[in-house]
């Protein structure tokens, strides 16, 4: 017994070393690592679609291996060590919470290159990357005040980290650029993924008189509930269109695809070099889905807009803004900066939620 | 054709020893045809799951992390199931011990002192055995069943978590984002072999907690006293214990070992505090407390196997592509052929056919 | 907008009620099964693919009750038949269900749903409010408002519910009298696995019509709590999960109540109610240990082998 434990062993590693040889003189190993399941219908998906637009772009010269549903903790360490030791060239971890770790493996494998998604630490082989979801989340805000009855809109949030806080304000923003009235309710779902309770948020908004509902959590419930009640609605991370096609105006569509094959293109040129990289609608890190359910003139007002953001004529957090207990923030023709955004913790005048201290 | 148990007279003694081999056994005959099914190589599915985490050292390092807060909350729940207490709520007092732990180095990060790691410590546990306080006061004193309670109150302390670090205990340096300042040095469990892996004193908690119950269910009255009452209360009050202060003994002490769990896991894995500290130790020790078959030293080895299964079925995932719902179907696998097999320790299990053909497992 | 909110209450409350009943059921046999969650995941999983593959609901409902009922006989064979622990193999079945409703359901996440439809009653629709909230609801729900009465009826009136009744109270006395303790627990446990996978059924055809991994999102546990807290009666599991699920939709709005008043309630707070409030009735409910000790089957989680 203990003879043929050895032997299937024996055997079994000198498959695995005789692939593992060929390949690596050929290949590269560009990995992912996801803290959700590669099917989740938002965030993680999102990243894969992205993971596959990479193999087809450039399958010929790398591979990419992924581990999904890793959690945020010290398993995520021991995962990306895994995938340093595995023989990586470059890792990507997908998720905020894989931030310390990625840090401590990256100071460990100094010839490795990492980068991490939405975070803010970097080091030398360790760059950050994110995507200016807030450029899309204007558009929606002009678009909902145009397409509301009422002048309310609701938001579902998860939780109140600056990108959602970030997001709020943007849509807000684009709002009162054209109904200075607008008024924004928001409800707090606390969960990124509970399609239950998603649609019980939808419902309790819509039962609370919005009449345009926007996301920012990743199933389709709260698309398939305005559906069901006649209201219109934004799509977030994928264009949700299946689940609402007479309801879904326009989604924020994550196209990291864009930026992965970007990368790894450096990564083969040996031009990689670590940089914190916030890339928007002009970079194609994310793309609208297309203007449904509406007017010509508003869409075309959208796609004005969304022109003018690419070319950069149009930043959304542009003053005059006041904070929403009506102190001034940005003067006139002053534009946030990278750094207030990305730490953002206050809201706007105009939103009705208050933020907990 | 119907199986029929029949009580043993004694404990099998042969099968206390073979039937978790022959879990295993079956693991890995029903595992090689699924994964034969799914169109994989079964032997070198098996030898990612089974071997390839255990042949470097880092990853022997990566085992004793993943295995520690699993054996040190299952070695507290076997005490609380062998005295008939259904504590399910392990990864509340996790929580609530990580937190209570915490507590200095989110405070006072500038204090430098050797002793700042054992009052954590301390803190964690009393955090924990506290949070535990709860539902043992409510079994005791209003009769609640505590399965449902102390899972009710393991909600109630992740969103707590979640509220700390989102608002009072945000690291002020940290972009709003949800997590609190790194732990100074002297809040760290230090690792138990820096130079060779990222192993922390934990592991060693685990282990010597784990001895000291066996040492007490085999050897102190104490012992004898929660199997007497986990087995009849009231052949345990006719021996003059008390079935109350047992629910307060077996809850506190379970919830003080989670909470050190939970402390350990925050200071020596994490190093800092953030709103997801853990992937369900809580409710996974539970399964390894059964698998362990509630004696500390079956815990430590159970322990040590579930945990392979975690780093295997990542191992599974890089090299050979097999989706990580498949490793949580294997798991559940060999949880199943355990629990199976374990009923040929107490019983003699007969296959009967129809008509006389009678086929009998001895042993 | 009370209508609305009530008719919201209905879809949140329908699983949970469903699937308490089912394992109401068990356990007034003596049977403990903690795989509740697992049970019913693995009854949306199958409803859904059926109704996806079939196109209609109604046989994906079947397929979900059929799921969830022969996914039960697992732990039936295990607790019963091999007298394995009631608890551990209960948690066994919820890793095991998470697991294997992820590949059942995996080539299907993202489709949109089939919604099962509510039944129109000709005229009784129509009526304001009472038709709206009790003549147009989808099949589901008749079903867990009739299985209410029917438990009822066959827990305390019929031969059979005593006859189970005597089994989870003490099964050594029910099988000296000759029941067939085994087999009436198999269809005990069977029960609570289709109700179960019913509920799964509801999620993923009512409640939200599509399919993504643990969707069931622990309301296994929420229904496995209101057992208790009904103290093993179904007319209390109708109230207890109507409560519930009112608490959870309760707190949604009082957030936006909250805002428009402008005051500052930290959200995990709001969410952490339905929790909080099922402790606090739990012990209100428990605290006559009397009524309990009535209630409660006197041989839940007992393991039974007949003797020959």
């Amino acid at each position: 017994m203990k003879k043929l434990i050895i032997a299937l062993a024996a055997s079994a590693a000198l498959m695995g070393g005789f692939s593992t040889g060929a390949e690596a003189q050929e290949k590269k190993k560009v990995c992912f690592i996801y803290v959700g399941s590669k099917t989740d219908g938002g965030w993680t998906q999102a990243h894969d679609l992205g993971r596959q637009q990479l193999d087809k772009a450039l399958g010929a010269k790398v591979e990419t291996p992924f581990l999904e549903n890793v959690p945020e903790g010290p398993d995520a360490e021991r995962a990306i060590e895994r995938m340093a030791r595995s023989g990586c060239s470059l890792v990507f971890t997908t998720s905020f919470g894989f931030m310390d770790a990625t840090v401590k493996v990256a100071a460990k494998f100094p010839d490795i290159k990492f980068e991490h998604a939405t975070g803010f630490k970097a080091g030398p082989n360790l760059a950050t990357y994110n995507s200016r979801f807030y450029e899309g989340r204007y558009i929606q805000g002009q678009i909902a005040a145009k397409m509301s009855k009422k002048g309310v809109a609701g938001y579902i949030a998860s939780f109140p980290i600056p990108e959602v806080v970030m997001g709020i304000n943007a849509f807000e923003l684009g709002a009162k650029s054209i109904n200075p009235n607008f008024k924004l309710k928001v409800v707090w779902a606390n969960t990124w993924f509970d399609p239950g309770k998603e649609a019980d948020a939808a419902k309790a908004l819509i039962d609370q008189g919005v009449d345009i509902l926007t996301q920012h959590t990743d199933t389709t419930a709260p698309m398939q509930v305005a559906a069901e009640r006649g209201i219109l609605a934004f799509g977030q991370a994928s264009d949700m269109i299946a689940a609402g096609p007479k309801t879904q105006l326009t989604a924020i569509v994550d196209t990291w695809g864009a930026y992965y094959i970007k990368r790894t293109k450096a990564l083969l040129d040996g031009t990689w070099k670590s940089e914190q990289i916030w890339d928007g609608l002009k970079d194609g890190i994310l793309t609208m889905a297309p203007y449904t359910n509406m007017p010509d003139d508003v869409k075309a007002m959208a796609e004005e807009t969304e022109a003018k953001i690419k070319s950069g004529e149009l930043h959304p957090f542009t003053g005059p803004i006041n904070k929403q207990d009506g102190t001034a923030w940005l003067a006139a023709g002053e534009k946030a900066q990278d750094g207030v955004l990305l730490g953002m913790n206050f809201y706007i005048e105009g939103v009705d939620d208050k933020l907990p201290k | 054709m119907r199986i029929e148990l029949q009580k043993r007279a004694r404990v099998s003694t042969l099968f206390s020893v073979l039937s978790p081999l022959l879990a295993l056994a079956l693991t890995l005959a029903f595992g090689a045809i699924m994964f034969w099914l799914l169109g994989k190589n079964p032997v070198s599915a098996l030898y990612s799951f089974f071997v390839e985490p255990l042949l470097e050292v880092w990853s022997l390092h990566e085992l004793a992390i993943k295995a520690a807060p699993l054996i040190l909350i299952a070695v507290g729940l076997s005490v609380c199931y062998r005295s008939n207490n259904w504590n399910i709520g392990a990864e509340g007092q996790f929580t609530i011990g990580a937190i209570t732990g915490s507590i200095l180095p989110v405070m006072y990060p500038a204090w430098h002192s050797p002793i700042i790691l054992p009052l954590m410590l301390i803190l964690g546990m009393l955090g924990g055995a506290l949070y535990a306080g709860i539902p043992a006061l409510l079994k005791t004193r209003f009769n609640t069943n505590e399965i449902l309670t102390s899972l009710m109150l393991v909600y109630i302390a992740q969103l707590y978590l979640d509220w700390l670090v989102r608002g009072p205990w945000r690291d002020p340096q940290g972009n709003n984002f949800p997590i609190t300042k790194t732990f100074q040095i002297e809040a760290v469990v230090p690792e138990i072999l820096s130079s060779s892996g990222r192993a922390h004193w934990a592991f060693i908690f685990a282990i010597v907690a784990a001895v000291a119950l066996w040492f007490m269910m085999r050897f102190m009255l104490k012992g004898f006293e929660v199997s007497v009452l986990g087995q009849s209360e009231r052949a345990g009050r006719f021996a003059g214990f008390s079935a109350r202060r047992m629910v307060w003994f077996s809850m506190l002490l379970s919830g003080a070992l989670a909470g050190l769990a939970g402390i350990s896991e925050v200071s020596g894995s994490i190093g800092h505090v953030q709103p997801v500290i853990s992937p369900g130790y809580g409710f996974t020790a539970i399964i390894v407390a059964f698998l362990g078959r509630l004696n500390p030293l079956g815990i430590i080895a159970s322990g040590l196997v579930l945990a392979l299964t975690y780093l295997g079925g990542e191992a599974a995932q890089l090299s050979i592509g097999i989706s990580d719902k498949v490793s949580r179907v294997f798991q559940g696998l060999l949880l199943f052929f355990v629990l199976s097999c374990d009923t040929l320790i107490h019983y003699r299990v007969r296959l009967i056919f129809a008509g006389t053909k009678t086929a009998e497992v001895r042993g | 907008m009370f209508e609305a909110i009530l008719l919201t209450v209905i879809t949140a409350s329908t699983p949970l009620v469903l699937a308490a009943l089912g394992e109401l059921v068990t356990e007034r046999s003596g049977v403990l099964n903690l795989g509740v969650e697992g049970m019913m995941i693995i009854g949306a999983a199958c409803a859904f693919v059926a109704a996806q593959l079939t196109g209609s609901p109604y046989i994906g409902i079947l397929a979900g009750i059929f799921g969830g009922g022969v996914f039960s006989l697992l732990f039936g064979f295990l607790t019963l038949t091999l007298v394995a622990n009631q608890v551990a193999t209960g948690l066994a079945l919820t890793i095991l269900g998470l697991g294997l409703s992820g590949q059942i359901g995996e080539a299907f996440v993202g489709q949109p749903g089939i919604k099962l439809q509510p039944i129109v009653f000709p005229f009784l629709s129509d009526i304001p409010f009472f038709g709206r909230v009790l003549f147009r609801q989808d099949l589901i729900f008749y079903v867990s408002i009739a299985l209410v009465v029917g438990i009822n009826w066959f827990l305390f009136r019929s031969r059979t519910g005593l006859k189970l009744r005597a089994i989870g109270d003490s099964h050594a006395s029910a099988h000296a009298l000759g029941i067939n303790v085994i087999r009436t627990r198999y269809l005990a446990v069977m029960f609570g696995g289709a109700c179960a996978g019913l509920a799964g059924a509801q999620l993923s055809l009512v409640y939200t019509p599509q399919w993504v991994e643990n969707m069931s999102a622990g309301r296994g546990w929420i229904a496995l709590a209101l057992v208790v807290f009904a103290s093993w009666r179904p007319w209390r599991i109708l109230a207890g999960g109507y409560l519930f699920g009112a608490v959870g939709i309760g707190q949604l709005h009082a957030q936006i109540v909250a805002q428009n008043l402008g005051i500052v309630i930290p959200s995990q707070f709001l969410s952490a109610l339905p929790y909080a409030a099922t402790i606090v009735v739990l012990i209100i409910i428990s605290h006559n240990r009397r009524t309990t000790l009535i209630n409660t089957p006197a041989a839940l989680g007992k393991p039974f082998v007949p003797d020959r």
